[in-house]
């Protein structure tokens, strides 16, 4: 049995670490809803983006469009861009997306696939590079500045794609990342960026007006196509962002919880120990009395 | 019919504008377009350059910068995608005379390619920054 001095050590070093998890419980709690916000105001452009790719590429027909939007005609080099965060301590954040991945190489292997993978974020690449090493072809981490996203981040992550995609690294390219669907959840989810898939509501939407496109449709797609990819990119970063501090949150949030539970726990040991320890001394000098 | 049109400017990280306006030009890839309630529905390139809009009949002119994007523009509504806007009063000679020796010493420097297509990327919009403020 533990001597009390080891128990109110234990205690006090419990409580301190409490104070630490429930301040960094606030501190995710106020990022969370920056990043939410976030998210949120980057959403006009992001649904104005995908109307204009809709009706510029409803308007392109056959084999002839850039490839960015008809793919390269083959299906057998895939690459994979996972985005996790740079830090950990956010809970099974990372870890699920990590092993999202795996399985999603796995699959791919199982096809007869090639696969590549650009990591985003220290965390994932520190755990795949374990059993996928050759498969990383590059690294970013540390966007953002101040944990804000800006637009340029996004375009350092579709600026790599589009140069390995124009040298013809891969055919198909898919985003994997955490989505944010609500402060308790974050759903690993992959998402194709190469070649463009259109949405079949958005061609519906399409068909309704007729448009004149300057200059022609198929050079504005070959610009617009990049920048609705540094658009998915981003989106994806800021779903991913969010659901990072989401995550932390939650973590910190049961960290606490189960200190305070230990504190508990452990009071009430100390407390018994310590009676333990004066009936025992009561009765020495009661037996040393009566000896006498 | 109203004499105004519903005008949006959004940049990626936030929408700038949403209000109604009479006339706005863009500066498209192939020559300025000039926009007023009931226009052709139109999708269009736009170039870096200077936005200018027209709140009501005979008001004043708002000059604001973009740093190039695309347009979208139907009979009632116009939404110009920008990927970074400032108003042009906003915009400093001399610190952007300053950006772009740098950007040009630094062009000069590097040798990978993805540095240089985002140090291109930011030579053309402070350049064209600069023409803005001439103009």
């Amino acid at each position: 049995m533990p001597s009390l001095k080891e128990y109110r050590t234990r205690i006090t070093s419990v409580k301190s670490t409490r104070k630490i998890t429930s301040a960094m419980k606030m501190v995710a709690a106020s990022k969370l809803k920056r990043a939410q916000e976030a998210a949120e105001s980057s959403q006009p452009y992001a649904k104005a983006m995908a109307g204009i790719v809709s009706r510029v590429a409803a308007g392109v027909h056959g084999d002839g469009g850039p490839k960015l939007l008809v793919g390269t005609g083959s299906s057998q080099r895939h690459l994979l861009v996972v985005c996790s965060s740079d830090r950990g301590l956010c809970g099974g954040f990372n870890g699920n997306l990590v092993r999202f991945a795996r399985n999603e190489i796995r699959r791919l292997h199982a096809e007869g696939k090639q696969v590549e993978m650009i990591c985003v974020g220290r965390k994932a690449r520190d755990v795949l590079k374990r059993e996928f090493s050759s498969l990383i072809t590059d690294t970013i981490t540390g966007l953002g500045t101040r944990g804000r996203l800006a637009f340029a981040d996004a375009l350092k992550v579709s600026d790599l794609i589009l140069e390995k995609f124009n040298r013809g690294d891969f055919d198909v390219c898919s985003l994997v990342y955490n989505q944010f669907g609500s402060v308790l959840v974050q759903r690993p989810s992959t998402q194709q960026l190469i070649p463009f898939v259109v949405a079949a509501n958005q061609n519906a939407a399409a068909g309704s007006a007729p448009y004149s496109f300057e200059p022609a449709e198929d050079v504005i797609l070959a610009e617009l196509l990049p920048k609705n990819i540094s658009v998915q990119v981003f989106r994806a970063l800021l779903d991913s962002a969010a659901g990072e501090q989401a995550a932390r949150m939650t973590a910190m949030d049961n960290a606490t919880r189960n200190a305070g539970d230990m504190i508990k726990n452990l009071t009430v040991k100390y407390n018994r120990a310590r009676q333990a320890y004066i009936t025992k001394e009561l009765i020495e000098i009661i037996s040393g009395a009566e000896a006498v | 019919m109203t004499n105004t049109f519903n005008f949006e400017l959004v940049s990626p990280e936030q929408k700038l504008i949403s209000e109604e306006a009479y006339h706005v030009t863009i500066p498209g890839e192939e020559g300025d377009v000039g926009v007023r309630a009931g226009h052709m529905a139109l999708v269009m390139s736009v170039r870096p350059g200077v936005v200018e809009v027209i709140r009501s009949e005979g008001g004043a002119k708002e000059k604001i910068f973009i740093a190039g994007g695309f347009a979208d523009v139907s009979q009632t509504n116009c939404t110009i995608l920008a990927e970074e806007a400032v108003p042009v009063s906003k915009l400093n000679h001399d610190k952007l005379t300053a950006e772009l020796n740098h950007i040009t010493e630094n062009l000069s420097l590097s040798d990978s390619d993805l540095e240089k297509i985002s140090l291109n990327r930011k030579l053309i919009v402070v350049s064209a920054m600069l023409d803005a403020l001439k103009g």
